[in-house]
């Protein structure tokens, strides 16, 4: 089983970079608070989306289930964007 | 008598049943858990509705890069416990310990680093009791360490047991609850880190 050419090495090597990515990247002043914002929670999103289907090997469940647990972190992202840009602005 | 092109007998091979592992209970379990999850996003998100500007002070008090090392930890935690499963379904029952023990102590590491977080914060002064944002603050990574807590103990579990061979690809139902319970962890974590560390306000 050589570890590096496991699909769940590739999925993990990719999140690490994604995590890199909005923690040290997206979160700096270089963006616009709203930019910012949604690029971080849809790259949460679409990692929480690639924990589901290759560690918890949804890929292989049952479509409703797997319908129902990848509705998930839409229904999230969208939700919590969707009070972020409902909060006014600081005066 | 029934015969098969070879096309045929190729197709039905690489076809696998769907399914979902352990068992239904646990997934019932995980979803109910991820909606209690939600609700409580959304119930911060509320909160910060009203405070914009005591959360945004408040959220540059926390130690956003040991939040972002939280993250790779337990990226890599479940990484090695989905490894782990991987050996058992190919029956590499002697490796199978290895990858589950790096779930163990991946699952130690996130504890460090919290107790660190949390003791820079009593350090500081600050408590529960200091604003909204510090009570969100404390219950949602509180009751989150304390899954964490419980998944490694689980994982300590199957760790031992693994050791004297007791699953294989036959005998993986309580691995694979356990599994899926540490992955549920790690996904409730990816989206409590940007939601109280990475969330700036306008």
């Amino acid at each position: 089983m050589p570890v590096l050419r496991e699909r769940v090495t590739m999925v993990w090597l990719g999140l690490m970079v994604l995590t890199c990515v909005t923690t040290w990247g997206l979160s700096k002043d270089l963006f616009s608070p709203a930019v910012a914002v949604v690029g971080i929670f849809v790259i949460a999103a679409v990692k929480v989306s690639y924990v589901m289907l290759d560690f918890m090997e949804l890929r292989n469940a049952p479509i409703p289930v797997r319908v129902a647990f990848q509705a998930w972190p839409v229904v999230v992202a969208v939700m919590i964007l969707g009070f972020w840009f409902a909060t006014p602005a600081l005066v | 008598m029934l015969t098969l092109s070879r096309t045929e007998v190729r197709t039905a091979n690489r076809v696998t049943p769907r399914r979902l592992p352990g068992v239904d209970g646990v997934w019932v379990a995980i979803g109910a858990d991820s909606v209690i999850f939600a609700i409580l996003f959304a119930t911060f998100m509320q909160a910060r509705l009203h405070n914009p500007a005591v959360f945004e002070a408040s959220r540059h008090t926390l130690n956003m890069n040991l939040g972002g090392i939280d993250t790779l930890i337990l990226l890599t935690s479940s990484w090695s416990v989905a490894l782990g499963i991987q050996a058992l379904k190919r029956d590499l029952i002697d490796r199978a310990p290895r990858y589950l023990l790096g779930g163990v102590l991946t699952g130690l590491m996130f504890m460090v680093s919290k107790s660190i977080e949390y003791f820079e914060k009593f350090a500081k002064g600050i408590a529960p009791a200091t604003n909204d944002f510090f009570m969100w603050y404390f219950t949602l990574t509180g009751i989150h360490l304390l899954h964490v807590v419980f998944g490694t103990s689980l994982l300590t579990y199957l760790w031992v047991r693994s050791r004297r061979r007791a699953y294989s690809s036959l005998h993986r139902v309580v691995p694979e609850c356990v599994a899926s319970y540490w992955h549920l962890v790690d996904l409730l974590w990816i989206m409590i880190f940007p939601l109280l560390y990475l969330q700036r306000a306008v």
